[in-house]
């Protein structure tokens, strides 16, 4: 025998025995590790909702359950979108004041230039997605790393909002139906608003892309190791350009909804909110380091963050924890999330 | 017309590139015939991975003209290369962990129904296809990052031969498997050779060339050397081909004189995973090599003896006094240095000066009282070991990155050198590392033992155990089955103990 075969393997055929040999470290029922972070994401999120439902009696109600899908809804869009920039190992930290911008953008659109409600808000979400493509080239052509890239298109889209509104509120007096794309009720006799029901939809909408299309096909593939992505023939500048343009159309859609709610564009703040909607995909199990994650984990999580709010000012906490809390959350969610790699 | 010699499956002739500074490949030839397994050897730096990079449509040559049975061939990218028939399996793998096995093979290849949307179950089921053909046991839909190294190899070679491939090439494709998985990967190579496939074989393991290659060609500095027929060819001479240099012929290590006693001593080492009642000692001078299969527990021996990995079971004696070792800060602070078998990732800070490197271990014997660090004093000890261990930098600034794997694990070296270590642990020293270096290693080695370090010496590569130590421990299944002297320590000896299972029922 020499010593670079062992005895138990026939050269010429793969005998189960050589297979047996490889396979001697493959961890048995791995697949059901893969989604502990939702499960643990989902069980959370119940276990907080029965704890505010004892805690107080006007926490489970239709209405209440209502409004808190409402608050969730624009924080809730914008991480649906940056969920997908995210899982390619990217940030974008521009969807706050972007969002912001593009609620100044439809009031340009419809109130100063007084155009149709369709086409304004149509042009709301392409122009979110226009300062998504440039987020998109700046990071994959020009090659600015993601969090400097959009930390300065954060910075630029605060300034804009500011000196295209002339730093005042737009109205959206000509378009009295522009309100109502966020608050119509659309069930009756239950206060159930237009906006949640768009959530729902692009929800879906996010999940069908991120799990069935070639778009979440490469997001996740440039997630896991860009480097091979681009050997194996894909395009990787170009499709991160698209999931940044993805990521911005969300952004614009967010920025028609909350300008909506308002009943106005305010020119002013929207700094922090991209922090709270990476909070919410955070806490629902996607990696910063890219290549995991899931929409319905960033669903979960926006949900925990606006139970977390509601429930906190329900049960009378002073609005100053509130922020604590959240800050406690996040670091719980991730702390249980490295455990379980460690553990792998 | 019939006399005329079919051209070969690939020809490169006059092949040159360079990058400024550098001629990397100076006027190269090649031929890969039909059916065979050229195996194509060179030091690191020869121009193997330039060319590789070439015949993948990574560069672009110079000069030079490639031809594929006689037609000339132009490589425009590398997915161009691929549907040219080159599939190449790069060293290190180019595989999506979070992906599943088939959406990593037929990544960028999908079919897509209007233009968007995919079908899973589709590709499951072409990936099933081609598995069935190549007789390869893998599930498609089970994510790449929970496969074993083995299988995640069996999945690259199965992307490459997805594209229908004519010439597959190979980097050093059995750098990360153990025995049994490395005769898998050679049945499946024998089984893609054919009369118009052909496989470049790139390897620094010897003894892999006499079993899978037909012929053997070997670059030196950019240039084509010779090519010999596998069969008439014998190792040394390759070698000196190789470095250009008749290398002296190897000599085994006695043992060494057992009258001191020994400066670390383990008893009954056991960790929750793997290791059960391991007990050895390592006297000064000595190499004590570790050999065994891949996952018999070397390397946990070496990382639950400095603390990386928990204890469940043990004591650890240094110099006749027990120690605690929590943590591998506690086993540097007693002089036990690990140098790991993964350079890259746990040995060295890449993007950081080589001299950084070397007193990285020992930074506090560099900081003074109030916190500065004293940089002159550094440079003065980079310098020294630079020029001790032959370290080939232009400067104790450069940085670690742009060294060679060989002169990389010197700074690792270096490092445990500057910490005043009395026991060094090497895991795979030798691994990447092209043969030239490998002797330098073997000699650096050899000469810190007879300066009275002991050196726990792992290796997959029985040669260089047998070759180095002057007592070899083996190990199988988390035991260590025999420690034997040198002089009674043959290749078959060693594989006896390695393949002593202890399951009841099976060798033994």
């Amino acid at each position: 025998m020499s010593p670079t075969t062992t005895p138990t393997v026939d050269p010429q055929t793969p005998s189960t025995s050589a297979y047996a040999a490889i396979d001697a470290g493959k961890p048995r029922f791995a697949w059901v590790r893969g989604s502990l972070q939702q499960v643990l994401a989902a069980a959370s999120l119940i276990v907080i909702v029965i704890f505010f439902s004892v805690a107080s009696t006007h926490f489970f109600t239709a209405n209440n359950l209502i409004s808190i899908l409402t608050a969730a809804t624009v924080t809730g869009i914008l991480a649906l979108g940056t969920t997908f920039v995210i899982i390619t190992g990217g940030i974008d930290l521009s969807i706050g004041t972007v969002m912001v911008l593009c609620g100044v953008m439809a009031g340009v659109f419809l109130t100063y230039w007084g155009w149709p409600l369709w086409a304004g808000v149509l042009a709301t979400i392409v122009f979110g997605g226009i300062i998504g493509l440039i987020n998109g080239v700046n990071v994959s052509i020009l090659g600015i790393p993601p969090f400097i890239a959009t930390l300065g298109m954060m910075l630029i889209a605060a300034g804009l909002s500011l000196v295209i509104s002339g730093t005042k509120p737009i109205y959206f007096n000509d378009t009295p139906a522009f309100q109502q794309i966020m608050n119509l009720s659309i069930i009756p006799g239950v206060r159930f608003p237009l906006g949640v029901a768009i959530f729902i939809v692009m929800i879906i909408v996010a999940a069908i892309l991120l799990s069935r299309t070639i778009i979440g096909r490469y997001t996740f593939s440039i997630g896991s190791n860009e480097a091979a992505t681009a050997l194996s023939g894909v395009n990787v500048r170009r499709w991160k350009i698209i999931i940044y343009t993805l990521a911005g159309l969300f952004v614009g859609l967010a920025g028609v909804l909350s300008a909506s709610r308002l009943s106005s564009a305010q020119p002013t703040g929207g700094m922090g909110l991209e922090l709270e909607a990476i909070a919410a995909v955070v806490i629902g199990g996607t990696s910063l380091q890219g290549g995991k994650g899931s929409i319905i984990g960033t669903v979960i999580g926006a949900l925990i963050m606006a139970v977390l709010t509601n429930g906190l000012r329900i049960i009378s906490v002073p609005q100053e924890w509130q922020s604590v809390a959240v800050g406690i959350v996040i670091l719980v969610a991730v702390y249980l999330d490295m455990l379980r790699r460690r553990r792998d | 017309m019939s006399a005329v010699q079919t051209p070969p499956l690939l020809e490169l002739e006059g092949v040159s590139k360079g990058f400024p500074g550098v001629l990397a490949l100076d006027d190269v030839r090649l031929d890969l015939r039909h059916g065979e397994v050229l195996a194509l050897v060179g030091e690191n730096g020869a121009g193997k991975s330039t060319l590789m990079k070439l015949l993948a449509g990574i560069y672009t040559p110079d000069a030079g003209v490639f031809r594929m049975n006689g037609q000339e061939l132009v490589i425009d990218g590398p997915r161009h290369a691929q549907e040219q028939g080159i599939s190449i399996i790069h060293q290190e793998f180019n595989l999506m962990p979070d992906l599943t096995v088939a959406q990593n093979i037929f990544i960028g290849r999908e079919k897509r129904s209007a233009g968007l949307f995919l079908d899973d179950r589709a590709l499951n089921a072409r990936a099933q296809e081609l598995f069935d053909r190549l007789g390869l046991a893998l599930d498609p839909d089970e994510p790449v990052e929970r496969l074993t190294v083995a299988r995640q190899q069996m999945v690259e070679i199965a992307k490459a031969l997805s594209f229908d491939a004519k010439v597959l090439i190979m980097d050093e494709p059995t750098a990360a498997l153990n025995d049994a998985e490395v005769d898998v990967l050679f049945d499946l190579i024998r089984r893609f050779r054919s009369p118009d496939t052909g496989v470049i074989y790139i390897s620094h393991r010897m003894e892999e060339l006499a079993r899978i290659s037909d012929r053997i060609s070997v670059l030196r500095d950019g240039r084509y050397i010779d090519t010999l027929e596998t069969a008439s060819a014998d190792q040394k001479q390759v070698i000196s081909l190789m470095v250009g240099r008749e290398l002296r012929s190897e000599q085994r290590p006695g043992p060494v004189a057992a009258s001191d006693a020994p400066v670390l001593s383990v008893q009954g080492l056991s960790t929750k995973r793997l290791l059960r009642d391991v007990s050895f000692e390592v006297h000064a001078g000595e190499i004590l090599g570790f050999a065994g299969l891949m996952g018999a527990g070397r390397t946990e021996v070496a990382r639950a003896i400095v603390g990386a990995d928990r204890r469940d079971g043990g004591v650890i004696t240094m110099r006749g006094t027990p120690v605690d070792i929590q943590n591998p800060a506690d086993a540097a602070r007693l002089g036990i240095g690990y140098l790991s078998e993964d350079r890259k990732q746990l040995g060295v800070l890449l993007e950081r000066s080589v001299r950084e490197n070397i007193v990285l271990a020992s930074l506090r014997d560099y900081v003074s009282g109030l916190g500065f660090v004293n940089n002159r004093r550094i440079e003065a000890t980079g310098k020294e070991y630079v020029s001790k261990l032959r370290i080939k930098t232009p400067s104790t600034a450069q940085l670690v990155r742009n060294l060679s794997g060989g002169n990389q694990q010197k700074v690792v070296i270096a490092k445990w050198l500057a910490k005043d270590c009395d026991v060094l642990i090497f895991d795979e020293p030798t691994r990447g590392i092209d043969v030239g270096a490998k002797e330098e290693i073997y000699a650096l080695l050899r000469q810190l033992a007879d300066q009275g370090k002991a050196i726990i010496m792992i290796s997959s590569e029985l040669p260089e155990v047998l070759r180095l130590s002057n007592r070899i421990a083996i190990m199988a299944e988390g035991r260590l089955t025999a420690v034997l002297d040198n002089a009674d320590a043959s290749p078959e000896a060693v594989m006896d103990y390695a393949t002593r299972f202890s399951a009841e029922g099976t060798i033994a």
